[in-house]
């Protein structure tokens, strides 16, 4: 047990300029302009640009440069998933997380105590990015993005299987998929071609550069072409990626009578698909659900659970009936819709 | 089970009118009796199991889940039954699993002792997966929300084929030969789980018996009279008449019983008791607009309104907005079905069915005299009452025909109101027009609190413009917007919509106190500067009654 002047919150808490491990010195996911930043993930509310020293994986590192510049930090240094080093004195580590490609919890040890920052995680197979890997821990600081127990997210291949039939029953319609266009879209993509899909699929400009870096990064998503550069007949009844908003955008009159889909942990619930207008929801969330949440928290053995982003009330709510120390984390700055 | 919750689910994420009916009538066409009867029945009338479920499921909940998640649940998710279905848990599938068929479950219900039914319910939740559970709690409660009313599910029926088997003899042509018409006039002989309906239109069984029913005679409707159809119009040939600003309705009325349908069939008898008591031991179906008078003066439509949707009458509510129904036609009297004759005959029996014994709360549409249509066009002009919207005109030689057959009736509507109003909110459209805003919000100008000029929100309209407008008005939202809201943009008080609409009514649920009837966008005034729009003043000046 740690002693009162060592205890995980006053070494670890959030300041107006992001989450800071005063003993090292150093923010995790701050916003712009830290000294030193360490990031868990390229999402762009956790990876932003103009930090003098970025520690980052690899991939969180290119990302970064793809969406923001070569030039967008200072400094980069690489961090290698497994591999301990000491920052002023506390010991960092990252380790898989299981979002995206190049997702990261941080581990973080000092004064006898340990506190894994998560980042975003999931639980679920993801064909794109190395599985998460469970660190116990004392404090263990968790998201909540979808922390409600309506959030149950089905085997993602049950969610693979609606789209192929939908194409297979409607061949002549141009199935639009809208997802995120870092990390589920690429998902989604190599999911439908491990399902056997293998005509060309059609990317929204938007997701070009990632998944090119996806593809320079080692994952093969098969043919792959741009809507800017396809022909109306090559875009009947094809599959295309493409920005949620652009479901809803000018951009989607090109294509006639599409069938609108949106891969999101959110398409659980039917008012946000309406609100949506989308007509094929398919339930694929690169987030925990409330069960990998609950068995997550349980599985570290942490005595402390601190929820950043996301519905902390029901989360903070759950763990004090299961008698653990849990508070909400307000970090600013997180983007609750970008799933 | 499992086919009724597809169903449910496709229909409520597809939003357009004929995919809609494909998958209903899919689902007629691929499920057997009585299994699609009862889910008719949800699709319509609801289903009628008269259970205490809603007690049930907060007993079972409570014992599956804390208080607090469950509110939260609640709130995020917005519907009862999607949040218990959402919520139970998952029990594991053995091979073999089978889900109950809608008729397994109503008859499990049906004879469900109620101090089992909380067993019975969770044994029947237990063996859904979440789509089933959504789709069987909505079955029970009604309400689908999914987008489809009765008259819809019954187009779909309509479209059902005859079975190849019942009669060889008949052509391809003349398989699903039913109109939608010819259901409704059956419909409210019939009950859940309608095999008899499902057997006659699969060509295996005999028209439905109405006799003694007080059934749903499908209306004649008009059309709106052109400029060019004047040319091949000759005076002599027509009847006029006042087009009423009421609600259309059908009353039927046999020596068992009398209802009262709107003119899409929908029973609205218990909304209008004294109605039915007026007609009570009749044998007539007769034609006319429900309205609200008192002192004998047609009030405006406003007051019909508070009549509307209610479930519960109270005394005072029928004192103060008393119902009143201006005839206009007959179809069937004493057992005689009159549609065949010419209007002019129809309206003599009518003339002398009432004379003879009027019932309580009626009168007759009155006849105008006219000698040719320019003396009409002038009683036209100058009809400005409240509660007239123009004037109909009926062919004198013309049956009773159901539908809008073109030539028979015409209406005549007066000329429309106009005014300049600034478009403030915009919404996307669904469907085809999902990705453009094409439902507009506008308002007018009235003095603010501080006595700065504000606008205040009159009226909505989603029609009147090109698509080549449509795509300029969605640019200039796009441009001009100040915020988002959902599917929702305010934008910059900038630009100034041309509103036609045929009245204006005091209103109680709007901010501005006024409502517009039948407003649209007559012109989009892309030149004119907002601050000389019009104002609340002069709308109210226009309030008639």
């Amino acid at each position: 047990m740690a002693r009162a002047e060592t205890r995980p919150e006053t070494w670890l808490y959030p300041t107006p300029r992001g989450l800071f491990c005063a003993p090292g010195n150093f923010y995790i996911d701050p916003p712009a302009g830290a000294e030193r930043a360490l990031i868990t993930h390229g999402h762009a509310d956790h990876a932003r640009a103009g930090h003098k020293h970025v520690l980052a994986t690899f991939e969180t590192i290119e990302i970064m440069k793809v969406r923001y510049g070569v030039n967008c930090a200072g400094q980069f240094q690489i961090a290698r998933y497994g591999s301990s080093e000491t920052i002023e004195g506390v010991g960092v580590r990252f380790v898989p997380a299981g979002h995206i490609l190049g997702s990261a919890q941080i581990v973080l040890e000092w004064a006898g105590s340990r506190i894994v920052v998560s980042g975003d995680y999931k639980r679920a197979d993801d064909p794109t990015c190395a599985p998460f890997e469970l660190v116990p821990c004392d404090v263990f600081v968790t998201e909540a993005t979808f922390a409600l127990p309506v959030f149950r997210h089905g085997p993602v291949t049950g969610e693979i299987g609606k789209l192929m039939q939908s194409m297979a029953r409607q061949p002549q319609r141009t199935h639009l998929v809208g997802a995120y266009g870092l990390g589920k879209s690429q998902r989604v993509m190599k999911l439908v071609r491990l399902a056997g899909y293998d005509r060309p699929i059609y990317l929204h400009g938007a997701h070009a550069a990632l998944t090119d870096l996806y593809v320079r990064l080692g994952q093969d998503f098969g043919d792959i072409r741009l809507v800017s550069e396809a022909s109306a007949e090559d875009l009947a009844g094809a599959l295309v990626m493409c920005p949620p908003s652009a479901l809803g955008d000018r951009w989607s009159r090109r294509f006639d009578d599409p069938v609108a889909g949106f891969a999101s942990g959110w398409m659980r619930v039917r008012g946000r698909a309406r609100q949506r207008g989308v007509e094929l929801p398919l339930v694929i969330s690169d987030h925990a659900d409330w069960p990998e949440l609950i068995d997550t928290i349980v599985a570290t053995g942490a005595e402390d659970v601190w929820v950043t982003h996301g519905r902390d009330d029901a989360l903070v709510h759950q763990l004090g009936q299961m008698g653990r120390r849990a508070r909400a984390l307000a970090l600013i700055g997180r983007d609750e819709e970008a799933e | 089970m499992r086919r009724f919750a597809l169903l449910l689910d496709a229909l409520s994420t597809h939003a357009g009118r004929l995919d809609k009916l494909a998958l209903m009538h899919a689902y007629f066409q691929a499920t057997p009796d009585p299994d699609r009867g009862w889910a008719l029945a949800a699709l319509t009338d609801g289903v009628p199991l008269r259970v205490a479920f809603r007690r049930v499921l907060g007993t079972l909940m409570a014992e599956r889940i804390d208080p607090v998640l469950y509110k939260l649940s609640r709130d995020y998710v917005g519907d009862t039954a999607e949040t218990v279905a959402l919520l139970w848990p998952e029990t594991p599938r053995a091979d073999g699993h089978v889900v109950p068929s809608l008729s397994e479950i109503v008859v499990i219900l049906q004879t469900c002792r109620p101090r089992d039914l909380e067993a019975v319910m969770a044994g029947l939740l237990d063996r859904f997966d979440a789509t089933e559970r959504w789709a069987f709690l909505k079955f029970l409660g009604g309400a689908l929300r999914v987008g489809v009313s009765a008259r819809l599910a019954k187009t779909a029926l309509a479209r059902l084929e005859l079975e190849p088997s019942s009669s060889p003899a008949l052509s391809d042509d003349a398989r699903g030969a039913h109109d939608v018409g010819e259901i409704e006039e059956v419909w409210h002989a019939l009950k859940p789980p309608y095999t008899e309906l499902f057997q006659w239109l699969d060509g295996c069984g005999p028209r439905p018996d109405t006799v003694g029913v007080p059934v749903f005679r499908p209306l004649m409707l008009a059309t709106p009279v052109e400029d060019a159809d004047w040319p091949n119009l000759r005076a002599e040939d027509f009847a006029a008449e006042w087009k009423w600003d009421g609600i259309r309705v059908q009353i039927a009325a046999t020596q068992q019983s009398v209802r009262m349908y709107s003119r899409t069939g929908e029973d609205v008898s218990a909304t209008f008791p004294e109605i039915g008591s007026a007609f009570a031991g009749r044998e007539v179906t007769a034609d006319g607009e429900l309205l609200v008078m008192r002192e004998g003066i047609v009030r405006p439509f406003n007051d019909l309104q508070q009549r509307l949707n209610r479930k519960v009458v109270s005394p005072k509510l029928m004192a103060e907005h008393p119902a009143h129904v201006r005839l206009y036609d007959l179809l069937m009297l004493d057992g005689e079905d009159l549609r065949a004759l010419p209007f002019e005959q129809r309206r003599q029996r009518l003339e002398a069915w009432h004379a003879a014994a009027p019932p309580a709360w009626t009168d007759l549409s009155a006849m105008i005299a006219f000698d040719s249509f320019d003396s009409l066009r002038q009683l036209h002009v100058d009809a400005r009452a409240a509660s007239i919207e123009g004037l109909m005109l009926k062919r004198r030689s013309s049956p009773y025909l159901a539908g809008r057959p073109k030539g028979h009736w015409f209406k005549w509507k007066r000329t429309a109101l106009t005014l300049d109003c600034v478009l403030m909110y915009a919404q996307r459209g669904s469907g085809k027009r999902s990705s453009l805003y094409s439902d507009y919000t506008f308002g007018v100008w009235r003095a603010g609190a501080t006595g700065a000029p504000e606008l205040v929100p009159v009226g909505k309209a989603y029609s009147g413009f090109t698509d080549a407008e449509l795509k300029q008005l969605d640019s200039f939202i796009r441009q001009n917007t100040v915020e988002t809201f959902g599917p929702v943009r305010s934008v910059k008080a900038q630009l100034v919509l041309e509103v036609a609409f045929d009245a204006v009514q005091r209103s109680s649920r709007h901010k501005s106190g006024v409502a517009m009837r039948f407003p649209r966008i007559h012109r989009i005034r892309w030149d004119k500067p907002a601050a000389e729009a019009d104002t609340l003043e002069t709308i109210v000046g226009l309030i008639e009654g």
